[in-house]
């Protein structure tokens, strides 16, 4: 042929909308900062450092293993860092180093890479991660021991373990308001409920997570909550009590979106997160653990791929 | 330049089809000095038209004894060579070259009442590539005929234009084609704003005015057979399985002209999208080499540019400005390489943005991990790989930045080879 040229020759569609992995990530942990902001005001420069050594030990732990394995280095998609980051957010601000290490460790190899790293992974990393902290050390997760030296000018203690023992009596010194602004103890990012709306709204507007997903979580929270307190108003929580504590907000908003263990169809979202708000509260009112967001997450990301099989017949079926 | 996500990813994003508010002039392409045309078979030596041969305007070429196939001589000249030519998915064309010689002399072969015999024999490679053997099939009558005043792509205007400036000759194709046809319907599909250019052409007797809605992928064939007919293609179904055959305005217009003139035209119109997305429209001979587009309209090229033929969401891109246009290039696109999206090897991360905005209700990310594996039987069998109507949309918006929509394809050429080859497996046992 004549052409000296070279021209790009590929395949249709010669037009892409310019999203990428990478943005989506660094907008979800955008989004997750202000919750973590607030961690740091409370919790000072103890929390800044667990934070700060999750997210580069969960970006090593990504290197290393593309290294080991051969495969091309995926740090820059901001997966690792993220994994990281919502990892710190869920631990207390005492955590000891060598946890932040075991738990990236955990969240990034055992949780995402060994499956084929990004989109293979059935669960949440981080929820893999924490779960697994919480059956081998326990104690790091009781909250009010870890937190034992901060005073913080709000009730130190955790509300949750309160309202499992104590019953509802007990965490009346809480104002639903001041949970929504953080005075609770709990995971450095976790507590501030309202920093974690703002930041799950802008991430639905946004189109980076999928709406369904968090708001039939929170409802399937809601509701079960409500239904339990007019059972026993004395011993169950009521409904917004359950939104604002633990791990509810992050959970639905950053935890249960996860892209790789959700689904994606519109039906499945709805159970999924139903599922998880129900079993949520389940857990927490009658089950052995105070705050059962973290199993529950792991539960319905297994069944996930069974829900996603329930999808609209296609065109022409 | 190209349409980003929004700010408001929430929403699904929309496409209009191009609008052509006024009708502009199109841009007379010269004669070329040389043409190249396709014939859909695959090279076989000793062909019946040899290097050497003199050919003229109009003339129609069938190469092959006992193969019906043909291209029409968009030229007067001297036939070069006679090659085998490798297109999209490793089609075998056979491709002629034609050395365009001073005077033009046109071909007389073609005269008479019209009839779907004498069409089928000599308006095969008109403008508009009109699939008249659909209308000839014992086998699948023909009731409804489609004339789609609308393109099928973005950013291409070249059937609005024919309505506007050919009304004339799309009515009397139009007429024609229900006449040859033996249908009972003929519909006229049009965007809302040709609506009233239309009175015109709906004022061939016992044609049905419709409306296309504007935006993208409303003119694939599938979505107007939902929208306009009801009619809900089976999944892997062509509409001619359905009684309906769809023709574009530009066919309608080449049978038209073609009847009444008693010349086989030979001079496609098309739509000249540049690198800074304004468009003009274009008439070029079949067979110029789009280079001699882009000299006569000022479009320079560079290194690493991307030259398409169609649109930016089903076209296909060539290597070379010395491809020829074909019958039905409805358009050619230059995006400078500044602009050209390119695919990653990331893997899919479940995002599910294919699946929301796929508009055949499949489930995209699924069936890609299917068709990326091979395993193209479980893909059709499970994911609905046949349900797919090729709009492209799941690879615009995929966040890892696959190539989904090739993947598809791929799948679905893959598959139809492996069942045909069983097929006649089976037959020989
Ligand atoms: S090209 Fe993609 S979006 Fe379009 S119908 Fe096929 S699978 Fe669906
Ligand atoms: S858009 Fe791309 S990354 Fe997202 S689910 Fe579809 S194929 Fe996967």
């Amino acid at each position: 042929m004549l052409s000296q040229k070279k021209f790009i020759v590929s395949h249709a569609p010669f037009w892409h909308d310019g999203s990428r992995i990478c943005e989506r990530n660094h907008q979800i942990m955008l989004a997750a900062l202000p919750a973590l902001i607030a961690g740091f005001c409370y919790y000072g420069p103890k929390a800044i450092g667990v934070a700060a050594l999750a997210v580069s030990c969960a970006m090593l732990w990504e290197l290393l293993f593309n290294w080991v394995a051969k495969r091309p280095e995926s740090v820059g998609d901001g997966n690792a860092a993220l994994i990281g980051m919502l990892f710190a957010m869920l631990m207390p601000a005492t955590t000891p180093w060598w946890a932040v290490v075991t738990g990236t460790f955990i969240a990034v190899i055992i949780g995402k890479q060994i499956y084929g790293g990004i989109g293979a992974n059935p669960f949440s990393p981080p929820a893999v991660a924490v779960a697994i902290m919480m059956l081998s050390w326990d104690r790091m997760f009781d909250f009010d021991e870890m937190l034992l030296n901060y005073e913080l000018g709000f009730p130190m203690i955790y509300p949750l373990t309160a309202l499992k023992n104590f019953g509802v009596d007990a965490v009346s010194d809480f104002s639903l308001c001041g949970l929504l602004m953080g005075r609770q103890i709990g995971g450095i990012g976790s507590t501030f409920g309202l920093g974690l709306i703002i930041g799950g709204a802008y991430l639905i507007i946004r189109g980076f997570i999928r709406w369904e997903i968090s708001v039939s979580f929170l409802a399937g929270v809601f509701i079960t909550a409500l239904l339990f307190n007019f059972s026993d108003p004395v011993k169950y929580g009521g409904p917004l009590f359950h939104l604002f504590t633990g791990y509810t907000l992050i959970g639905a908003f950053f935890l249960a979106t996860d892209d790789s263990s959700s689904p994606v169809n519109f039906i499945p979202m709805l159970l999924y997160g139903a599922l998880g708000g129900v079993m949520t509260v389940v857990i927490r009112n009658i089950g052995v653990y105070v705050d059962g967001v973290i199993f529950t997450l792991l539960i319905i990301n297994l069944v996930n791929p069974l829900l996603d099989k329930i999808r609209p017949k296609a065109l022409g079926k | 330049m190209m349409v980003k996500r929004s700010f408001f990813g929430l929403a699904k994003p929309r496409f209009a089809y191009e609008t052509l508010k006024d009708k502009p002039e199109a841009v007379k392409i010269p004669v070329p000095k040389k043409v190249t045309l396709f014939l859909k078979s695959p090279f076989e030596p000793n062909p019946l038209v040899q290097t050497g041969d003199k050919v003229k305007t109009g003339e129609k070429l069938s190469l092959y004894k006992g193969n019906d196939e043909y291209v029409t001589s968009s030229v007067t000249g001297t036939v070069t060579s006679i090659s085998p030519y490798t297109g999209d998915f490793g089609k075998s064309y056979t491709a002629i070259a034609i050395d365009v010689a001073e005077a033009e002399e046109q071909d007389d072969a073609f005269k008479g009442e019209p009839s779907l015999e004498k069409a089928r024999d000599f308006l095969a490679f008109v403008p508009g590539a009109p699939s008249l053997n659909s209308l000839a099939d014992p086998e699948k009558p023909i009731k409804t005929i489609v004339v789609c005043g609308i393109d099928k792509d973005l950013l291409m205007a070249t059937n609005p234009y024919i309505v506007k400036a050919r009304t004339k000759a799309v009515n009397d194709g139009v007429s024609i084609l229900k006449k040859i046809a033996g249908a009972d319907h003929v519909i006229m599909a049009m965007p809302q704003y040709l609506m009233k250019d239309a009175g015109a052409v709906g004022g061939a007797s016992g044609v049905e005015l419709r409306e296309v809605s504007d935006g993208y992928p409303a003119a694939l064939p599938h979505i107007m057979m939902k929208e306009m007919l009801g009619k809900v293609l089976p999944e892997g179904n062509r509409p001619e399985d359905m009684e309906v055959c769809f023709f574009s305005a530009e066919a309608a217009a080449s049978i038209g002209s073609a009847f009444y003139e008693e010349q086989v035209p030979v001079t496609k119109t098309l739509t000249l999208i540049k690198k800074d997305m304004s468009k003009i429209l274009v008439e070029a001979r079949i067979g110029t080499p789009i280079r001699d587009i882009f000299t006569a309209c000022d479009v320079s090229t560079e290194q690493g540019d991307r030259i398409v033929l169609g649109g930016p969401m089903t076209g296909v891109s060539v290597y070379a400005e010395d491809y020829p246009v074909q019958p039905d290039t409805d358009a050619v696109m230059v995006q400078a390489n500044a602009d050209v999206s390119l695919v990653s090897d990331n893997p899919c991360i479940n995002c599910g943005d294919c699946v929301r905005i796929c508009p055949a209700r499949i489930q995209v990310s699924m069936l890609v991990r299917f068709c990326e594996a091979g395993e193209y039987e479980a893909a059709a069998d499970e994911y609905d790989l046949y349900a797919c109507i090729e709009c492209g949309l799941c690879s615009f918006v995929c966040v890892a930045g696959m190539p989904v929509f090739q993947h598809i394809r791929l799948a679905k050429y893959e598959l139809d080879r492996i069942r045909a080859a069983e097929e006649e497996e089976m037959e020989n046992a």
